[in-house]
């Protein structure tokens, strides 16, 4: 009963991130809301595991999860603040090894 | 002793709950980016960490709460990483942030 209740809420929450997605303005906005909506899919990930009974299967899918997206998320903000992810022709100064 | 460890698992699991309807709700409705981020991190470490602390107590001894324990432990680790490089960025790219009247 608990962990349902805790579902509905992840899910209303999700929806509310979803709506700011959308809505923006700016481009942080967007971001933000991509990445709390991730953060609430590991819990909905971990809390579904325990409703359906085999959380030992969805808690490595969680786990994988985060992981990716923390790295997703600190990609696009590299790109949105400094317009590439730092390859390497962009290194241009020959004194530096 | 079990029921003891039902009952706190549940109080844990309302209380995440609650969190993350609260910190849903401002970055719904908070007036700015930062104030936003303020209310999206709310749900990712007071939520989240009292929902897996709640789901840990409901699974006892086992690899499984170590895993959980081991996904808070990167979630603490990870959310205010992100937060912090959000916020970096965002005032770089918009370089004002929202004052109310009284500020102004």
């Amino acid at each position: 009963m608990t962990l349902t209740i805790t579902l509905i809420a992840l899910l209303v929450t999700m929806a509310f991130a979803l709506i700011r997605a959308i809505k923006g303005p700016t481009v942080y906005d967007r971001i933000l809301a991509s990445n709390a909506l991730g953060t609430k899919t590991v819990l909905m990930i971990t809390v579904l595991g325990f409703v359906v009974g085999d959380p030992e299967l969805y808690i490595d899918i969680a786990l994988m999860y985060v992981l990716i997206g923390f790295i997703g998320t600190v990609a696009v903000l590299k790109v949105s603040e400094f317009g590439n992810l730092g390859q390497p022709q962009s290194h241009t100064d020959p004194e530096d090894p | 002793m079990s029921a003891v460890l039902d009952i706190l698992s549940a109080v844990l699991l309302l209380v995440g709950t609650l969190f993350t309807l609260i910190g849903g709700t401002g970055l719904l409705r908070l007036p700015d980016v930062f104030t936003r981020l303020h209310g999206a991190s709310i749900t990712d470490t007071l939520g989240a960490g009292a929902i897996l602390l709640g789901l840990a107590l409901a699974a006892g001894w086992s690899l499984l709460m170590g895993k959980l324990l081991a996904l808070l432990l990167i979630m603490a680790l990870l959310s205010p990483s992100t937060a912090h490089a959000l916020a970096r960025a965002a005032i770089h790219g918009i370089r004002k942030p929202w004052l109310d009247e009284a500020q102004k």
